[in-house]
């Protein structure tokens, strides 16, 4: 069959890269169950490698660590996160590989025939027979021309390719649709494999409680089989299997090492907070990155991290808490109004909310809940987030100035239109991500062309980096404008940008301030607007006049008082007359 | 958010002294860096003072948390302390415990420390004093307070209660809801 052979073809191939590493007999087999592979190490020998390893330098340790398991497994975790040029050299040479077979083997074979080969719309699908359908649409697909039949279309053979993927792997049809126009077939369907798959276990040692070195030890000596993530992570622990609910060990209470997936390190690697800066994490709980940047930080300067979600504070706050990180205040607002409230940080994180294409490995639900108006929905509300992170970030800040925005996702939407939104939009510029692999952005997709700079950015994606699909862009703030580059802009000058600054830095009592925001928040979601300087200054102003005005006020008021006061009491003395005068009749007429 | 009243310092004061003494003044008059105490909706916290003046922008209703939650009033106002205290308790305990490993697991689920689990002891700890419970790797895992005194811990049976659990570290996965004000209420 088709698939095997290609399998079997990059199976060798990841041999010929090895060339460099040991002799690996046993790699073949191993190779895409790889996790399998190095099951059947005993924890003992994880052990020993560990304990015979007492050099000062940590990294030192886990690179000769890695080149010891060579020895008995395949070292997937160099092939799966290592970088992007070999895996592209691989792919390519793969494919060719792969054709050449194709050549030789099936150059005689029958054209595939498209039609005679429906499903009774009513009966259930027969899941083989979709697959081997699937396959040979795959085969005709790569070599168009001479595999079709005659007079189909391209356009047939893709419209059964999607709804027979959409039946065989469970996804709605505009999922699968949208892979195929992002990705090449071959590719597509390697995505489609890994989102079957989990992704591996891993955890980040917290380097404000203990050093990963002696954090792996306890592991091991607690019957977890683990390894160190990559060269391109000190702090991150790659878990194979366990004895112990590894999220339940006395280590892990005593805040020691956080369960994070591999992708959720990037943005805030990428971040690279600085000492005693002020960082804010927009879409924080329930922690992970947060507590990663705290680290990164050593607990000084101050983290002032954000979650919308009522119900994921508990969660957020918690795991702070475990976590040992004291500089972070926890705060529950709308993203959309954090300029207003906090005025200028060093940095900004933003992992904004997505459609989660990317995690679908996790998330399955997302194979058939996303529809394009999903993902245009969370495009725009990104979009809203990224201005109001830009806005909060300073960039005449001395050392920082940069703001990270990460998603969850693969779509286009919610990456690069979002970034090529933005640079239209305020005054920054892409940076490289300090990151040493991931898959450059795209700069153009499907007619629309985005900002070069755009490239910057950096895809991660489940089949090639055996993590998360993941984005991160790194964005320099330029200047306190808020519009784009070169535009004039009287607003920054006398508004919002300005008021927001002074507002942090002025030292008032808490009540006072606290109050203002709440009126500030009543002032609804606009953001960009000068609630800031509205709010407080022109309180201040009148605040004599209004006086003034009061006390006149009061005194009228008084005036009024005392003259009603005056009618009711001749009032009531007439009454009494009144009253006393009947009295004294009744009292006459009982004399009488 | 606002300082702690005359009272409620006292409160709070009197019980953190249960546990660390004379080191008190340590924690209220930080050589490094100044910190204070904050009360924000019945929590107390333990906070540097430049993050306590930037979190005032924050308005009452979403500020969550800052700093260290030390511990909070109850409905009858009286000051507990809470696990968040357990890194400033540790850093500057008097009395100390330590758990042997197999009865981790025991007192992680917040169950009291029995005498077969204790692995070592300060000397000279009366009995009702405030202790903080460490694994045998110096791990702080809880604290509580000591029920019999260092002596009359010898002669124990193995079944005994040595320590009276008051908080483990295995409430940051059980009493998640209790991290924040209003949640579990």
């Amino acid at each position: 069959m088709e698939g095997d052979d290609s399998e079997e073809d990059s199976d060798e191939d990841e041999d010929d890269d090895d060339e460099d590493d040991d002799d690996d007999d046993d790699d073949d087999e191993d190779d895409d169950e790889s996790l399998e592979g190095i099951e059947n190490k005993s924890p003992k020998d994880a052990k020993d490698l560990f304990s015979d390893e007492d050099e000062e330098d940590e990294e030192d340790e886990f690179a000769e660590l890695g080149d010891d398991s060579d020895e008995d497994d395949d070292g997937p975790l160099e092939q799966d996160f290592s970088g992007d040029e070999k895996e592209d050299a691989r792919r390519k040479r793969e494919a060719e590989d792969a054709a050449a077979e194709q050549v030789l083997n099936i150059e005689d074979e029958d054209v595939y025939e498209l039609s005679g080969d429906e499903d009774d719309p009513d009966a259930p699908p027969d899941l083989q027979h979709v697959q081997a359908r699937i396959q040979e649409v795959v085969r005709v697909l790569q070599d168009f021309k001479s595999r079709r039949e005659p007079g189909r279309s391209r356009g047939e053979y893709v419209e059964r390719l999607v709804a027979d993927l959409a039946t065989y792997y469970g996804y709605n049809t505009f999922l699968i649709q949208y892979f195929l126009d992002t990705f090449s077939v071959a590719e597509t369907m390697e995505l489609l494999e890994a989102n079957e798959t989990q992704r591996p276990v891993t955890l980040r040692t917290n380097t404000l409680k203990c050093r990963r070195r002696e954090l792996a030890a306890s592991l091991i000596n607690r019957g977890v089989n683990l390894d160190p993530i990559g060269k391109w992570s000190k702090v991150g622990l790659l878990v194979y299997d366990s004895r112990v609910p590894i999220g339940a060990t006395p280590e892990y209470m005593a805040g020691h090492y956080m369960l994070q997936s591999a992708s959720s390190f990037l943005p805030c690697m990428a971040l690279a907070p600085q000492d005693g800066e002020r960082v804010l994490d927009v879409a924080a709980a329930p922690g992970g990155k947060t507590t990663y940047l705290a680290a990164l930080m050593r607990n000084t300067g101050m983290i002032f991290a954000n979650e919308f979600q009522k119900k994921r504070l508990s969660s957020l706050v918690a795991n702070l808490q475990r976590m040992g990180c004291t500089n972070a205040t926890v705060c529950n607002y709308d993203g959309r109004q954090l300029p207003k409230v906090l005025g200028h940080v060093d940095r900004v994180l933003l992992d904004a909310p997505c459609s989660g294409t990317g995690v679908i490995a996790k998330d399955s639900s997302v194979k058939v809940s996303k529809s394009e108006a999903d993902i245009n929905k969370c495009a725009h509300l990104q979009k809203e987030l990224l201005v109001a992170a830009i806005d909060c970030c300073d960039a005449n800040s001395k050392t920082g100035g940069y703001v990270v925005y990460s998603t969850c996702s693969i779509t286009v939407e919610e990456n690069e239109a979002v970034l090529d939104y933005i640079l239209k939009k305020r005054d920054v510029k892409l940076v490289p991500t300090g990151l040493e692999f991931g898959r450059p952005g795209f700069t153009s997709y499907r007619g629309k062309n985005f900002h070069p700079s755009v490239e910057k950015s950096r895809r991660f994606y489940p089949h090639v980096h055996n993590m998360d699909g993941f984005f991160v862009a790194k964005i320099k703030k330029l200047s306190n404008k808020l519009g784009p580059a070169g535009a004039e802009d009287g607003a920054a000058a006398n508004g919002f940008g300005k008021a927001t600054g002074d507002r942090s830095d002025s030292e008032e009592g808490y009540e006072q301030v606290s109050g203002s925001d709440d009126e500030g928040g009543e002032g609804g979601y606009g953001y960009g607007v000068g609630v800031g300087v509205d709010d407080e200054v022109p309180e201040k102003k009148p605040a004599g006049k209004k006086k003034n005005a009061r006390a006149r006020m009061l005194e009228e008021l008084k005036a009024e008082l005392e003259a009603e006061k005056k009618a009711k009491e001749e009032k009531r003395g007439k009454e009494k007359e009144k009253k006393e005068k009947p009295a004294k009749e009744k009292k006459a007429k009982a004399k009488k | 958010m606002r300082p702690l009243e005359e009272s409620e310092i006292q409160q709070v004061f009197e019980k953190l002294f249960k546990f660390v003494g004379k080191n008190l003044k340590n924690i209220v008059d930080r050589a490094d860096q100044p910190h204070c105490f904050r009360l924000h909706k019945k929590r107390v916290y333990y906070v540097r003072e430049d993050i306590m003046k930037r979190a005032t922008n924050i308005s009452r209703d979403q500020l969550v948390s800052l700093g260290v939650c030390v511990g909070k009033f109850t409905h009858s106002d009286k000051f507990r302390l809470m696990i968040g205290a357990l890194e400033l308790l540790a850093a500057h305990a008097k009395h100390k415990m330590w758990v042997k490993p197999t009865s981790e697991m025991s007192f992680l689920y917040g169950n009291h420390l029995l005498k077969s689990g204790l692995g070592r002891i300060t000397e000279n700890t009366p009995a009702n004093q405030g202790v903080v419970i460490f694994s045998m790797s110096d791990v702080p895992l809880g604290f509580g307070v000591a029920a019999k005194s260092t002596q009359d811990c010898r002669k124990l049976d193995p079944s005994a209660i040595v320590a009276f659990h008051q908080a483990d570290v295995g409430e940051y996965l059980r009493a998640e809801d209790d991290m924040v004000q209003g949640k579990k209420e």
